[in-house]
């Protein structure tokens, strides 16, 4: 295998048998994360991220297909992956009866740091992630923030090579996720950490060295975010109609216009060429009798390049 | 297999989470200790001191007598006297009284002719009231007309010496059928399954409804080591408790403790850790602690209806006592009446010993089979 390859997938498939029959969560996905790359997992809710997180980990049992972490299978080796790989699960669980410092020791003898070790990597993480005047408060007390730079503290005690991390940063404001992701750069970049980090945000997404799209548990696309931006075709144009639904059906059969996508009160168009196209645009919605604010030229960002490539496969598919 | 650094991480973890919540801890002694007490003086099981309606329309020596036999027997007392039948039965339909005595008009001519005749009228919505006073009643009544043959022959002329068959009893263990000899002990055997049941229960569903338990299993924590860590404190605890209340229920309340405190105590260790485990298997069926809170209390009602903690099992069903085969309970409350108050050794008890450390390795085996695959 790859000397770089840290941690894989191969046509991995996880059915789960459920009352109301079978669910394919993941569908024959195939992924790889190298040595010091941070590969984000996008989909929406439901997509099978956090199932192909649990089953890499082991902590699930696969259907089909493959899985491993640092050259030992997720299925046969479960104990060696978990004891070389850090772990944030999706909703923040660290005993919240516990002390900053509790948590941290306890993870610490979990993972089998030997003792005479602890202090200072305790303090060194702690510092990192900027905990260590809240060391006696209990984990219960902390801001949501907080939490999850003490979940990252305690899932890097045992100096993890890899790292899964399951919406780390979900429910933690802007500055804290801001934070957050510097860590989390400042360890692939200066320790050559491999991060599968699974996340709902596009910004996020856009700090990753790769992302792999996911969706109804297949893989999408994989790529850098630059590459993923550039499958989109066309030149994207913004506006806020005071009709969006009917002004979405009129846009679409206008020429030039390739993909419309709705964004709240928002339509963003697709066309082969922006400056041409929009004053058509206004013109024929203005004609239909809808109003037209902001008109603008904007640069397309992963989720439009997302939600742009997610609707070609189904086209794809339904073709 | 088990790694220690790991096993002792954990135990601090559960202790320290243990100590820190003191409410819980409080209650974790106190409930046991006031069910105790509740349980010791509410069940009560001999029934006696029945309110009685009294009517009495003879009004002569020999009405008189009869119901002075009935108060004298202490299980009837008198709290209203009535006109008429009718008024009696009012007093029943009131719950004034449980019982009512009608004496008619001529009741000493009819008791010389030898044709006396009481009426006794019992309320049967409660049943265990209404057996105590029917067998009482009429045992008084016999006792009263064969006194009334025995004067009446004596003025005939005719002597007796001694009843043809005369019936002695000795009761051993209790010899005065004490309440308490009967009820302490299963009582406490009872408190420590509810004790260590709900303890594991709670203490593992609880990770589960805060999520903890996913981070745990991502770390390289075996599921034995982690089972053991939880299961540990519990079983220490429990055993504090055991002393508690045994100490409150064999000194405090003077309950005879007969047999070896030793074969007690490990006896009730062997039980204690069958608790547990039925506590996991419970918090495997059991996703949140609203659900584990529920499952618990069934299994209490089921223990005190069903393990002979009360109601004898001879006479249910075939059916119902197999459901009571299911609950540590039922093997263990035989132990402590054989033990505590027979004061017997392991030679008589070994059968129920047997199924009880069968009990606790199966429950271990099966929650720890299921306890693996939870996530899945």
């Amino acid at each position: 295998m790859d000397e770089r390859v840290t941690l894989y997938a191969r046509n991995l498939v996880k059915v789960f048998h459920t009352r109301r029959g079978e669910v394919r969560a993941v569908d024959g996905l195939s992924l790889e994360v190298h040595r010091g790359e941070t590969v984000g997992l996008i989909g929406p809710d439901g997509a099978g991220k956090t199932t192909t997180v649990r089953l890499i980990l082991g902590l699930l049992r696969r259907t089909a297909g493959e899985s491993g972490v640092l050259g030992y299978d997720s299925m046969r080796d479960p104990f060696a992956i978990r004891a070389a790989t850090g772990y944030i699960a999706q909703r923040f669980a660290l005993p919240p009866d516990l002390t900053v410092q509790e948590n941290m020791r306890f993870f610490a003898n979990v993972y089998g740091v030997p003792r005479h070790e602890q202090r200072d990597r305790i303090d060194r993480l702690l510092a990192f992630a900027g905990l260590l005047d809240f060391r006696s408060r209990l984990a219960g007390h902390l801001s949501g923030g907080m939490k999850k730079k003490l979940a990252l503290a305690c899932s890097l005690v045992h100096n993890p090579r890899v790292l899964i991390l399951d919406e780390p940063t979900l429910g933690v404001d802007p500055v804290s996720r801001r934070e957050f992701w510097n860590l989390l750069n400042d360890l692939r970049a200066v320790e050559g950490v491999s991060i599968l980090v699974c996340t709902p945000y596009m910004d996020e997404a856009e700090r990753c060295q790769r992302v792999a799209l996911i969706a109804e548990g297949r893989l999408i696309a994989c790529d850098s975010p630059a590459a993923i931006r550039r499958q989109v075709a066309g030149e994207l144009l913004e506006c806020r109609p005071s009709d969006v639904r009917r002004a979405k059906a009129l846009v679409a059969e206008l020429p030039g216009v390739l993909e419309v996508q709705t964004y709240g009160p928002s339509l963003h168009i697709f066309v082969d060429r922006a400056d041409e196209r929009r004053a058509a645009i206004v013109a024929a919605l203005e004609a239909a009798g809808i109003r037209c604010r902001g008109m603008r030229r904007i640069i397309p960002q992963m989720e439009e390049a997302f939600i742009s490539l997610l609707r070609r496969r189904q086209e794809r598919e339904h073709a | 297999m088990i790694d220690l650094q790991r096993l002792r991480a954990v135990l601090r973890k559960e202790l320290t989470q243990l100590l820190r919540d003191r409410i819980t801890l409080l209650l974790i002694f106190m409930m046991p200790l006031l069910e105790l007490f509740f349980f010791a003086y509410a069940v009560n099981l001999s029934v006696d001191h029945i309110p009685t309606a009294v009517c009495d329309l003879s009004l002569d020596v020999r009405s008189r007598d009869f119901i002075d036999a009935l108060v004298a027997s202490g299980y009837f007392d008198i709290a209203e006297y009535a006109a008429g039948e009718a008024d009696v039965i009012a007093a029943l339909d009131e719950g004034r009284v449980r019982a009512g005595i009608v004496i008619p008009p001529d009741f000493a001519a009819q008791v010389a002719r030898g044709q006396g005749e009481v009426l006794i009228i019992l309320d049967g919505s409660d049943t265990y009231s209404v057996q105590a006073a029917y067998s009482a009643a009429t045992a008084i009544a016999q006792h009263h007309a064969l006194d009334l043959m025995v004067e009446k022959l004596r003025r005939q002329g005719q002597t007796f010496e001694l009843m043809p068959v005369e019936s002695s009893v000795r009761v051993l263990y209790n010899p005065t059928l004490d309440g308490l000899i009967f009820i302490v002990p299963a009582l406490i055997a009872m408190l420590l399954q509810i004790l260590t049941v709900n303890l594991t229960a709670q203490s593992i569903v609880r990770e589960w409804e805060l999520g903890t338990i996913e981070q745990l299993l991502a770390t390289p924590i075996r599921p034995l080591e982690l089972i053991l860590g939880k299961l540990l404190p519990n079983l220490i605890i429990a055993a504090v408790a055991l002393v508690l209340i045994a100490l409150i229920g064999f000194v405090g309340m003077g309950v005879p403790f007969r047999g070896s405190v030793l074969l007690f105590l490990f006896l009730s260790l062997l039980f204690a850790i069958s608790g547990l485990g039925l506590g996991l298997l419970v918090s495997t069926v059991a996703h949140t602690q609203n659900e584990a809170e529920s499952i618990t209390s069934m299994l209490m009602l089921l223990s005190m209806l069903l393990t002979g903690f009360i109601y004898p099992r001879e006479p249910m069903p075939a059916i119902v006592r197999l459901v009571g085969d299911l609950i540590p309970l039922t093997y263990f409350v035989r132990i402590v009446r054989g033990v505590v108050t027979r004061g017997v050794g392991l030679t008589l008890v070994w059968q129920d010993v047997a199924a009880l450390a069968i009990y606790a390795a199966l429950a271990m085996y099966l929650a720890a089979r299921f306890f693996h695959l939870r996530l899945d």
